[in-house]
């Protein structure tokens, strides 16, 4: 089966064999190179290893956009308690479907680099925590892990190096929160999936209590490529501060959607108009929301100046998160996409931090009655004041996330706010 | 000497421990962040953000109960933004509450009142319709009101680390997050969670004991100590009309921190009995006679003169001043053995989070106070027996707040002087001479000794029937007549005095034992507050 949309804009090093199906197969993966980057690791050392991702500027690719080099290197060295690296897959914000398809189609690639991870931090252990909904992706990976095993690329004394490493993979029970890291941590030991509070950082006391560093599946599988052909070769791609190549997950209205990998500091128009085959209908450009849902919603002028790295994005008054690009256009009703959305959050907060708990449920409750033609002029007050009583209080940053969508889109698309407040009159058909 | 730091907290310098968080800083300087969450005898989740301050150079507000200090740090609990936060998580809270007040046994002493109150928004904007979860039977003496809950798990952390019994959890998530037991198993067989009912900051654990009992603000709240066991757990007595309404922990971290048994909080029925001896009776030839107390006594003092050795049987449920005050009656009498009988169970009922309090085997408050006075235990394990020898004693005998429920009419028939000092009317008491009524602890003030010999005091929480009045004014007079001396007019006056008779109490003062106790055999001092 072939991936369904290409484009000749594409840089694929992670997407490469996308639509492959033998990939999926270790002898297949190990024949075109795979696993060397591995044997590589083993020998640059730890420390060369970090140094090189260092020196690739790779950021993490979960939404945050911290240097993962840097991160490694908060672990503990001189530490007699054991280390995890744990591979985050719990996929799960609206408008992601990028780590499903690396788990697809190349989950050797995934494994080679949770193993040059761990051995980086002198992990002994890596989890991959992947989304209980992936029943496909759990399974090809699970196969994969066991292939691995068997062909000695992960247990004892790999590739003959004297070294042993560890990898489980957890299937998760579906709740947006265990992907924030540590209510994954919470999760993968049993407990509630809430998220933890911090101080202590995951480097200091992570999963069941020890030092652990979280990455996401996008992050691991380009440290395969960055340790294989060293950093330099990674900073050809994207821009000084946003290196590398990344994989957009454009949805919505756009004519062919899909999962496109881009050298970061691509421009959003031409992402939308020569890659992804412009508008559907050649309908007008209304808002696109450039990092998954929880960034807020820029309009078409915006997205006219966008340009798709960490800092083109913060520019616009938006983030890049990871990338997950929804398009909307003319006929899109934005008030009911927001409320959607906060619906979305209030049912997924764990409920433990007052403002999210009552927040985001409130916010959906105010925001279905505008959307039934039953709110005022005030809600909209209300909404903004309310929403800001939600950003930066809690312990993790899904309220922050409900706030994002609800504020940027009463700034920016008031208009439509009012038309249902004033006169009940649906904008677009949607 | 741990290290200090030191920081401003609202223009004030403040130096504290190493590791002290921001909420406790604040409170050592009498500033209280407000908070739901946080309790000082459990972790803290830090989910509340109630208690989110101002720390300038923090990127967010911090959650002052788990954020440490830190050298030089200037924090604002007050300043605009503190405030503000605030403001917005209470209206946060009070999106779905009931604001069932008027019916809410919590009123009148509900931190979430209390806090809107002070800081919160003048009027509310929700508008939409509040979500209902009812109500729960948890078992044992507490219901679950679920909408007035803030979701603080205050609960669940002292089922899970306190008593260390999971009893409770939180259920869903979100705003359908509610707290819930297992199955049907509920909090039966758990022995502290009456404990829940107060830590719970709001009305949503109340005590179904309780329940459309009293307003908080009809209750006077009077230090006392329980007189289940032999631990002495700080207490208040929670009374109106006279009546005992409930029991409360008071808060010494030396004895029970915050927590008491469910044996104690529940068993304070007896202090309302209403049958009580009321007035100084006197029989003789077969016929009773109420009299003053300055009759009674002269009488029983006239009869005392050369009536033989005595033999007195006191109570553990007496306090240091009572035991004292008989122990100088019966020296002034010419000496004699002094018994009591106590009930004590099988086993310990530990709380497992806090290891140094237990609902102790013995089930009297004061055993040890006899035991210092000299007074030995007799009788069987469930206060019976062991009183042949004073049954027919043929001179004097004393029965001190001893109901002598086990004994027949013909105890004491022998006594040339049987003198029967109790609370309530008793078959045993049939051939007193005299019998006196005297007041409970709760009725007057005193001191108890616990099993670690900690001295503590209780106050006057409620009045004393007819003329009962408290056995060591009682038994103080009778003995300064008989052995010279002042009587005693105060319990302060009668502890000193069992000072300077029991060497165990003395160099302790009144004021040492204060509203904390004191150890006995300590050369310092406890300060009281």
């Amino acid at each position: 089966m072939a991936y369904p949309y290409v484009s000749d804009h594409e840089v694929r090093v992670l997407s490469r064999y996308f639509g492959d199906p033998a990939q999926r197969r270790v002898d297949t993966y190990v024949e075109r190179g795979g696993y060397s980057a591995l044997k590589k690791a083993f020998e640059l050392g730890p420390e060369k290893v970090i140094d090189e991702v260092k020196a690739s500027g790779l950021r993490g690719r979960g939404g945050a956009g911290f240097p993962t080099g840097v991160k490694w290197s908060f672990m503990p060295k001189d530490s007699s308690k054991p280390h995890y690296l744990l591979c985050n897959a719990d996929e799960s914000e609206p408008g992601t479907f990028k780590d499903r398809e690396l788990i697809r189609w190349d989950p050797h690639q995934l494994i080679e680099g949770c193993l040059i991870g761990a051995y980086a931090i002198g992990a002994k252990h890596v989890y991959i925590y992947c989304r209980g909904e992936f029943f496909e992706a759990n399974s090809i990976l699970a196969r994969a892990v066991e292939d691995a095993y068997e062909k000695g690329y992960i247990g004892n004394d790999i590739m003959g190096s004297g070294i042993d490493l560890d990898l489980t993979v957890h299937q998760g029970a579906g709740a947006y929160i265990c992907g924030e890291e540590t209510g994954l941590m919470n999760s993968l030991e049993g407990r509630r999936g809430q998220p933890r509070v911090k101080p202590p950082f995951p480097a200091a006391v992570g999963a069941f209590g020890m030092p652990s560093t979280i990455n996401n599946v996008e992050t691991l599988a380009a440290v395969t490529h960055i340790v294989e052909h060293g950093g330099e070769w990674y900073r050809q791609f994207g821009t000084e501060k946003s290196p590398g190549t990344k994989l957009f997950c454009v949805s919505g209205h756009v004519n062919k959607p899909g999962n496109y990998e881009l050298p970061l500091g691509f421009p959003l128009m031409q992402l939308i108009e020569d890659v992804c085959g412009g508008m559907r209908e050649g309908n007008a450009l209304k808002a696109v929301i450039p990092g998954g849902s929880s960034v807020p919603i820029i309009n078409a002028e915006e997205a006219g100046r966008c340009t798709l790295d960490y800092e083109g994005c913060v520019d616009v008054g938006t983030m890049l998160g990871c990338a997950s690009v929804i398009v909307m256009d003319e006929t899109a009703d934005i008030v009911k996409q927001v409320r959607r959305m906060v619906d979305f959050y209030a049912h997924e907060s764990c409920g433990q931090c007052t403002p999210c708990r009552e927040g985001s449920a409130w916010t959906a409750q105010i925001l279905k009655r505008i959307e039934d033609g039953r709110g005022t002029e005030e809600d909209l007050d209300t909404l903004m004041e309310m929403t800001q009583q939600m950003v930066g209080t809690t312990i993790c940053v899904l309220s922050d996330s409900v706030a994002a969508p609800v504020q940027s889109s009463i700034e920016k698309f008031r208009d439509e706010y009012l038309a249902l407040i004033r006169r009940g009159e649906r904008v677009g058909a949607a | 000497m741990p290290e200090m730091v030191t920081l401003t907290i609202d223009g004030h310098e403040v130096s504290v421990p190493k590791g002290t968080t921001i909420l406790e800083a604040a409170k050592s300087i009498g500033t209280e962040v407000p908070h739901y969450c946080y309790h000082p005898g459990m972790s803290s989740p830090a989910m509340c953000r109630l208690c989110l301050v101002e720390v300038e150079g923090a990127p967010k507000p911090m959650p002052g109960c788990v954020t440490t200090v830190m050298d030089g740090q200037v924090v604002h609990t007050q300043s605009e933004q503190a405030l503000k936060n605030r403001r917005g998580v209470l209206e946060f809270y009070l999106v779905n509450h009931p604001l069932d007040c008027p019916i809410c046994d919590m009123s009148g002493e509900c931190n979430l009142q209390d806090y809107v109150h002070a800081e919160g928004r003048e009027h509310g904007r929700g508008r939409e319709p509040k979500r209902i979860f009812g109500r729960d039977d948890f078992g044992g003496d507490v219901l679950f009101y679920g909408d007035r809950c803030v979701m603080c798990t205050r609960c669940v952390r002292f089922m899970s680390e306190v008593e260390q019994d999971h009893r409770l959890t939180v259920v869903e998530r979100g705003n359908r997050s509610v707290i819930d037991t297992f199955y049907e198993e509920g909090l039966d067989g758990t022995y502290w969670h009456g404990n829940i009912v107060d830590i719970c900051p709001v009305g949503a654990l109340v005590s179904k004991e309780f329940l459309h009992k009293a307003r908080a603000w009809d209750l006077t709240h009077t230090p006392s100590v329980c007189t289940g066991c032999a631990q002495g757990c700080n207490i208040d007595l929670h009374t109106r009309d006279n009546l005992v309404q409930r029991v409360k922990p008071r808060e010494n971290l030396d004895v029970n921190a915050w927590w008491i048994c469910d044996y104690g909080r529940h068993g304070y029925e007896w202090m309302n009995r209403g049958d009580r001896l009321e007035a100084p009776v006197m029989r003789s030839a077969g016929a009773s006679q109420a009299m003053a107390w300055g009759d009674a006594l002269r009488a029983l003092l006239a009869k005392a003169d050369g009536a033989g050795p005595v033999k007195a049987i006191a109570s553990a449920k007496s306090s240091n001043e009572d035991l004292g005050a008989l122990k100088r009656l019966v020296d002034a009498l010419g000496g004699g053995d002094i018994v009591y009988r106590s009930a004590r169970a099988d086993d310990e009922v530990p709380l497992k989070g806090f290891p140094t309090l237990a609902r102790r085997t013995d089930l009297t408050p004061n055993a040890t106070g006899a035991d210092l006075v000299g007074a030995s235990r007799v009788g069987d394990d469930d206060a019976t027996g062991g009183l042949d020898a004073v049954s027919g004693h043929d001179g004097i005998v004393i029965v001190l707040n001893d109901d002598l429920s086990d004994q027949g009419e013909d105890f004491g028939a022998n006594a040339s002087l049987f003198v029967y000092m109790g609370t309530h009317a008793s078959a045993g008491a049939t051939h007193a001479d005299f019998v006196l009524p005297i007041s409970t602890h709760a009725e007057g003030e005193g001191s108890f000794t616990n099993l670690e010999r900690r001295v503590q005091r209780f106050a006057k929480a409620m009045d004393a029937p007819g003329m009962a009045r408290p056995a060591w004014l009682v038994l103080g007079a009778l003995a300064a007549e008989t052995g010279g001396g002042d009587a005693p007019r105060s319990a302060a006056d009668a502890f000193a005095a069992l000072g300077r008779s029991v060497s165990a109490f003395a160099g302790i003062t009144w004021e040492d034992v204060g509203t904390r106790g004191a150890l006995l055999n300590e050369s310092v001092s406890v300060t009281g507050d």
